[in-house]
């Protein structure tokens, strides 16, 4: 529970409109990290199926962003969160569940390799549809911006995904189903307001 | 990592929107076209939430907490004030967050960003890059060394300027502590005219991310320092009210 004496969360600001430097500095010529984090998701040893994820931010008014940052966190094959706090045991550790990417500076189409999840359990035990969780931060968002890619082929799990049965307005749900593009290459755009607005989580 | 008795991270507690800006603050103008206008769907953690990457000591360089040397030519120096920037990640029950990677970005002393897309007549500093990261002790210390920025013209109002910030990236133990902010220097009389600043309506919230000078660990005769502690989001101490089946 919390507790009267807590500390406050530190307020967030945005990213604005250099964060590559921060984050991928080799993009900016800036030649400082032998590692840039978040680059390489998977190797050869890496267990699961192979994917690739393609897609871009895009504003109100329909425009690009290009200079946004986008970060996603997901399972291993057998479902399992390589890194902390999984209490499941051990993931794939050829597999660091972790991606960040810049999106290309002229068209801000952002692009993952990784691996198709598997079903991460519930707060209930029941299994969730295999899902990959976004971070979004850019200059104009004050916020990062939680979402999730469902996936197009797995309609009997997404009918039962507990996530997606909270959004009211089914109408919405296909903004988080990802579109497949060619084998193994899944579409996801992320549209920030207007028609077909991303539903994003309060989490 | 051992959060709780049961040694299982437990959900992290809800957001406190109120000490965050909204998404939509039209005295910031990029605001108004990248806000959503739906609300938030409310979401109890799962364990896509509640887990994270662990970033380890071995990807990181000798000089990527260093900025006043990881990019400066051999045998000289970045122009501007030396600063000591150090601080503790905790989480929101004060306890300390060890292993969190926290990166900063900033412009050098003239107040310009070394960027494609920077168009301020400032010149850049052949010496300074303006990036570092590291990762926090186990007590959750963090320390920088560099260069105080300058302040910057910004286009947004008819004449906007930047306070002198650095900007903070930081990554504890779950996806949900993921945090980016700014912080700003003690005693600076453009924090408050700054539209960027003013989208956050709390001015105690403001209030924590100006760094205070820290005049008792300043280095004689070489940098000053300044302290700026970040707070990331606690968790509740059980996992979940049901055990996971099949465990
Ligand atoms: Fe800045």
């Amino acid at each position: 529970m919390r507790l009267p004496d807590q500390l406050k969360e530190t307020p967030s600001q945005t990213a604005g409109p250099y964060v590559h430097i921060g984050c991928f500095p080799r993009m900016c010529g800036i030649e400082v990290y032998e590692h840039e984090i978040g680059a390489d998701m998977v190797s050869d040893a890496t267990r699961g199926e192979r994917i690739e994820i393609r897609g871009t931010v895009y504003d109100g008014t329909g425009a690009p962003l290009r200079d946004a940052l986008i970060e996603i966190w997901q399972a291993d094959a057998e479902g399992r969160h390589p890194g902390r706090g999984d209490p499941r045991g051990l993931a794939d550790p050829a597999f660091t569940g972790f991606g960040r990417s810049a999106g290309d500076p002229d068209t801000g189409e952002f692009v993952f390799q990784t691996i198709k999840p598997g079903r991460v359990p519930f707060k209930d035990g029941k299994p969730m549809a295999p899902h990959i969780t976004f971070w979004i931060a850019a200059r104009g968002i004050n916020i990062g911006l939680h979402t999730r890619m469902y996936f197009p082929d797995e309609e009997a799990a997404n009918a039962e995904d507990p996530v997606l049965g909270r959004i009211e307005l089914k109408s919405r749900i296909p903004t988080l189903i990802a579109r497949p593009e060619a084998p193994g290459v899944y579409r996801f755009d992320i549209r920030l307001q207007g028609e077909g607005e991303t539903v994003f989580f309060d989490i | 990592m051992r959060n709780s008795p049961g040694g299982l991270p437990g959900a992290f507690f809800a957001r406190d929107r109120d000490q965050h800006p909204p998404a939509y603050a039209p005295g910031y103008k990029t605001s108004v076209t990248r806000s959503p206008t739906k609300p938030l769907i409310a979401l109890d953690n799962t364990l896509s939430e509640m887990t994270g990457p662990v970033f380890g000591h071995d990807r990181l360089g000798p000089l990527d907490d260093d900025l006043i040397l990881n990019f400066a030519k051999p045998g000289e120096l970045p122009v501007g004030p030396r600063i000591v920037v150090h601080g503790r990640v905790l989480d929101e029950n004060a306890r300390p967050v060890p292993g969190a990677l926290v990166e900063v970005w900033q412009a050098n002393a003239g107040g310009r960003y070394r960027h494609r897309k920077e168009s301020y007549l400032a010149p850049l500093d052949p010496n300074f890059g303006g990036c570092g990261r590291c990762i926090t002790d186990e007590e959750g210390w963090y320390r920088f060394r560099t260069i105080q920025p300058g302040a910057y013209p910004w286009p947004n109002g008819p004449n906007d300027w930047r306070p002198a910030h650095i900007h903070f990236s930081v990554f504890g133990h779950g996806f949900a502590q993921r945090l980016i902010t700014q912080m700003y220097f003690e005693g600076d009389p453009m924090i408050w005219k700054c539209p960027i600043v003013r989208t956050i309506a709390d001015p105690a919230a403001v209030e924590r991310l100006i760094a205070p000078l820290d005049w008792a660990n300043t280095i004689p005769m070489d940098a000053r320092a300044y302290r700026f502690d970040i707070v990331l989001r606690g968790r509740r101490s059980t996992l979940f009210e049901n055990r996971l089946e099949g465990n």
